[in-house]
């Protein structure tokens, strides 16, 4: 049996190598484990000299190179400079679709969420669009959105962004823009296709041999377990902390 | 000219009906005048939120001060959803203006550049169009043929923020955070507290002018010492997380919504 611990481990792991090639990335408020992710691409890229990768928190002081405004994230992804970006949702459809606006008719939705931020927009100007959710059960992944906060694909506007992959605490899906859908890319251990599929509301590509997703290596763990929960406890102590004492 | 007046008569300048812009919580929200504009019983706001809210909204929207909310969400961050919102959002008390964020900065900078519109990229598709008819979508009339959303300016009647410091000619020290210089550009008057007012001329130097928001913009200022308390001003002092946690917690029941804000307010007297 997996521990929260080595769940999380996975995910952040797996965010890593999601970002691969990618030279800057933004992270919304409140996402420690994409934060996570994208520290550790950075440390494993300067430790392997590869290029240098930048990070933007939003609502981090100290990982906010911007100077003019909250308007500059958005005018730095319209420009193309923001190669990645992590999105999620009270509900996701098959579509690639997500929801964060609330259940049932609009405006007397019956569960209401915060609301849309700023995904209307940058899910069409971001190329590489992380869909990160670690509830996996049905009342996330429907059928249909009951409001769609940002649609995937809009074959009637030319845009450079969209889903590239969806990452849940079972499995991880690729995003096919063509199809307009998703396919199962691997089952974190100890789920199986089987699992995913009772959990998942809407239909999806499936391979005939599904892989399981690898587990971090030694060196990414020692990465991982020393500098980036180092790193990660100026912004996120609070988890950082539970991280640390898990270890 | 700023005048420079109590945090009362700041606030007394919000009046029932109006347009306020309020900005995000980590760019300095004005918790002291929000609470002595409850206290005066104001109504029937519009309030728009630059470009997301949390415990400000919250307080405004369960004190009945709010008609129309215009935003791209409120949320209590760490500390889970905003609960008056909800509950406001199942009554259907509020005229909701759904929005996202760059959109709410694309019409404030329409407003600064005295134009009625402007375009902005992507939305496309979204069901944000569906319910935001004042939001087109139009054939480019220049350049590449394509689609492009166009949304209308903001011009809020009021836009109120906390800073660290003016100085006494009614210049603002606001930092990086351009968006408090697009609300004062955009509004009709900016109202402002800080947590002082210092002898120097913040314009004196070009390292000190440029994080400044000049008087012109300024309508008028008072101080109110913790001014963003129980939320954060950057540089000054942290968020309360253990009083927003309280917050979050009691205003769970309309009952216990009003217990807090009768201490909310209270407490900002004593500190006044």
């Amino acid at each position: 049996m997996q521990s929260e611990h080595e769940r999380r481990e996975l995910l952040i792991a797996t965010i890593a190598d999601l970002l691969d090639g990618i030279r800057h990335v933004a992270v919304g408020a409140s996402s420690p484990i994409p934060a996570a992710g994208a520290m550790l691409l950075r440390a494993r890229n300067a430790r392997d000299g590869k290029p240098p990768v930048r990070i933007s928190i939003l609502g981090s002081q100290r990982h906010n190179f911007f100077t003019n405004g909250g308007i500059e994230l958005f005018d730095c992804a319209a420009q193309g400079r923001v190669d990645a970006f992590f999105l999620g949702g009270g509900q996701i459809d098959g579509e690639g679709n997500i929801n964060l606006v609330g259940t049932g008719d609009y405006p007397r939705t019956d569960v209401r969420w915060p609301g849309s931020f700023g995904s209307a927009y940058l899910y069409h100007l971001i190329p590489r669009v992380i869909l990160f959710r670690e509830e996996h059960s049905p009342r996330v992944f429907v059928p249909k959105v009951d409001f769609v906060s940002a649609r995937a694909t809009t074959p009637e506007v030319p845009r450079r962004g969209g889903p590239y992959a969806l990452l849940t605490n079972m499995a991880l899906f690729d995003f096919d823009r063509e199809a307009g859908g998703f396919a199962l890319r691997s089952v974190h251990p100890p789920f199986t296709p089987a699992d995913i599929r009772k959990n998942t509301g809407f239909d999806y590509a499936e391979p005939e041999v599904v892989r399981e997703t690898p587990r971090p290596d030694g060196a990414t763990l020692d990465l991982l377990r020393g500098q980036i929960l180092d790193e990660l406890a100026e912004t996120y102590p609070a988890f950082a902390r539970s991280m640390t004492q898990a270890a | 000219m700023t005048e420079i007046v109590a945090l009362e008569a700041l606030a007394a300048r919000v009046e029932s009906g109006q347009s306020l812009a309020v900005p995000v919580d980590r760019s300095g929200v004005a918790m002291a005048a929000t609470a002595a504009i409850i206290a005066d019983g104001i109504d029937n706001l519009h309030l728009v939120c630059v470009p997301i809210s949390g415990m400000q909204a919250d307080l405004l929207i369960g004190a009945g001060a709010i008609k129309t909310l215009e935003t791209s969400a409120v949320s209590l961050g760490e500390a889970g959803g905003a609960p008056r919102f909800g509950a406001a959002v199942r009554a259907g008390s509020l005229t909701l203006r759904d929005a996202t964020c760059p959109a709410i900065h694309a019409g404030l900078v329409a407003a600064q550049h005295g134009v009625p519109f402007m375009p902005i990229a992507g939305i496309i598709g979204s069901d944000l169009l569906e319910v935001r008819p004042d939001w087109k979508v139009i054939d480019s009339p220049v350049g590449e043929p394509r689609k492009v959303v166009v949304v209308p300016a903001i011009k809020p009647d009021v836009a109120l923020f906390h800073a660290p410091e003016a100085d006494r000619a009614g210049n603002v020290r606001i930092g990086r955070f351009r968006e408090l210089a697009t609300m004062a550009y955009a509004a009709r008057r900016t109202l402002v507290t800080v947590e002082r007012i210092v002898d120097r001329n913040l314009l004196e130097t070009e390292d000190s002018a440029a994080g400044v928001l000049p008087s012109l913009y300024v309508d008028a200022i008072a101080v109110a010492e913790r001014g963003s308390w129980p939320l954060a001003l950057w540089d000054e002092y942290p968020a309360d997380e253990a009083e927003i946690a309280r917050y979050t917690a009691m205003a769970r029941s309309e009952d216990g919504f009003r217990a807090y804000l009768s201490t909310f307010l209270s407490h900002r007297k004593q500190v006044a």
